[in-house]
């Protein structure tokens, strides 16, 4: 029938046009930027060069680069190691206090990231929640100047992004057979092994999945480190927003961004090797 | 494991997750401008907040964008799903794997690929530069959300329904629509959310003629804590945390 063919050829045709010119037509110009020279007059000189990649082994931005992976590495171990525990026991408790508890987590997930780091703000400031607390408690005697510190925008990141690594994991341990850690304790093995060689391995595409998640946006989330660390916070997102919005580089941003893209490329790259015949777990 | 010690340790999760919001609630109603101390409960801050027409403007600004992005991604991504559901096609890989790419990478890649294809077509920033980076990040959850619903249902019924002489729009309209209600009612309360959060992307695809509200709180959270900006953003929380709600409630009936 005509109109069936027509219905198909609508359905098909606007996502795909849409996201043809859209996302991929962008996605292909910042490839093409980052091969560009910055102009004098245009931002784009019409030269094509690879000075944008290699301007990039310099030791200021290597530093920058190489702070940013150990600060989201460090968030990202501490996403997993506060949010495994959480989403383990989460997947064994009975069915109605589950999906009570399962929403509770879903709340933060959903509300905006830089209000719930605006909140942060009220806990870590000098007269703040936490300082009057150790006061209190006669823990400390002066209030320790946590806010506007690297430690401040550390402690942002993993709040923010924990519900991030939380979901990932839940959805895959909420699919785990428990009859098989009873089936390795049967066969002699004790709780520690069962756990390390059953259910962290059947887990593993959450946990990957939660790191992808936890990963990239701690280096480019660039307001929490904007709000709540120091003038020495400064992370890749930073940097990259910089170039675009202030130092006017866009070819230099263009090319940190192509880097930081491949490092993504390859974390899917891992994903998908542990991942093989299995569906996606990501949100 | 103990029983006590999981309940704890939830119970700490969430004291972690919550606490801050509870204090930045609590903190809206005191009646004080700078204090971190408690000095009395007062709506005085609300007040000023709704009195506030700069304010308004923006609010407005930021429902606007957040309520047309959401719909017209809501019905590009239901198009899509259900493209990707039925038909097989050329490029249908690579919608697929444009629409994954979109989900994981970051936002601030996104924004400057909208940054660079807006200069590129030289269309101004504004209203129309945010709506349109605005629908197009909302159009892959959209996609996901919806799919992940549809492949549940009965194929049957659209043969059913082709038998009795029904053609695919009819088919689309009287059969999968309705059956799918649950997840377009949660795909567009998700997208709402996104826009009206989004602060990444908006960053680079806004310009000073059109403001919207998180980068106005962006630009008001620098300057420090104040109780008004609690107010305002407590009012966004309940906002979102009622969205959130309905969501779930919606998906969870069968």
């Amino acid at each position: 029938m005509m109109s069936n063919r027509l219905f198909k050829i609508i359905a098909i045709n606007i996502i795909f046009i849409w996201l043809a010119v859209l996302a991929l037509l962008p996605f292909i110009m910042v490839v093409v930027a980052s091969f560009l020279q910055q102009g004098d007059e245009n931002l784009f000189n019409w030269h094509l060069t690879v000075i944008n990649y290699t301007q990039l082994i310099n030791p200021i931005f290597l530093h920058i680069f190489w702070r940013s992976l150990v600060v989201s590495v460090i968030t990202t171990i501490l996403c997993l190691a506060l949010g495994y525990p959480f989403a383990y026991i989460l997947a064994q408790l009975s069915e109605k206090l589950r999906l009570a508890c399962l929403f509770l987590i879903i709340i933060p997930f959903w509300t905006s990231s830089l209000i719930r780091s605006y909140a942060i703000i009220t806990i870590l400031k000098t007269q703040g929640l936490l300082n009057q607390l150790l006061l209190t408690l006669h823990l400390i005697h002066q209030p320790l100047h946590i806010l506007y510190t690297q430690y401040a925008s550390q402690v942002g990141l993993v709040y923010s992004l924990l519900p991030f690594m939380v979901l990932p994991l839940y959805a895959t341990l909420e699919k785990f057979d428990w009859r098989l850690v009873d089936a390795a304790r049967d066969l002699g093995a004790n709780r520690l092994r069962a756990f390390w060689q059953i259910v962290v391995p059947i887990s593993a595409p959450g946990i990957i999945a939660g790191v992808m998640l936890v990963l990239l946006p701690a280096m480019t989330l660039f307001y929490i480190p904007e709000i709540l660390g120091g003038a020495k916070s400064i992370l890749l997102g930073n940097l990259i927003k910089n170039q675009f919005l202030e130092g006017q580089n866009w070819p230099l941003g263009s090319s940190i961004s192509i880097v930081l893209t491949f490092f993504m490329a390859l974390l899917i790259g891992v994903y998908w090797k542990f991942n093989k015949n299995k569906k996606q777990v990501l949100i | 494991m103990n029983k006590s010690l999981s309940a704890s340790y939830l119970a700490f999760i969430y004291v972690i997750l919550y606490l801050p919001i509870l204090v930045l609630i609590v903190f809206s109603f005191n009646n004080s401008m700078f204090s971190g101390l408690w000095h009395g409960a007062t709506l005085k801050w609300y007040r000023e907040l709704f009195h506030d027409s700069g304010l308004q403007v923006i609010a407005i600004h930021s429902l606007i964008i957040s309520f047309l992005a959401s719909t017209v991604a809501t019905f590009i991504g239901l198009l899509g799903a259900v493209a990707l559901f039925k038909y097989q096609f050329f490029g249908k890989k690579l919608l697929n794997g444009v629409v994954f790419i979109m989900i994981v990478i970051p936002d601030l890649v996104l924004g400057i690929a909208f940054l660079i294809l807006f200069h590129a077509l030289n269309i101004s920033l504004g209203f129309w530069t945010l709506l349109l980076a605005h629908i197009t990040f909302c159009i892959p959850f959209v996609v996901v959300t919806i799919l992940s619903r549809i492949t549940g249902t009965d194929k049957n019924l659209f043969e059913a329904a082709k038998d009795l002489g029904a053609n695919d729009f009819i088919v689309f309209s009287k059969i999968i629509v309705p059956m799918l209600i649950p997840g377009i009612v949660a795909a567009w309360l998700l997208s709402f959310t996104l826009s009206f959060d989004d602060v990444v992307i908006s960053t680079f695809v806004s310009g000073p003629d059109f403001q919207i509200l998180p980068l106005y709180i962006f630009s008001q959270v620098k300057l420090g804590v104040t109780p008004e900006l609690n107010a305002l953003c407590s009012v966004i929380l309940l906002l979102t945390v009622v969205m959130a709600l309905i969501a779930q409630m919606v998906l969870k009936k069968k």
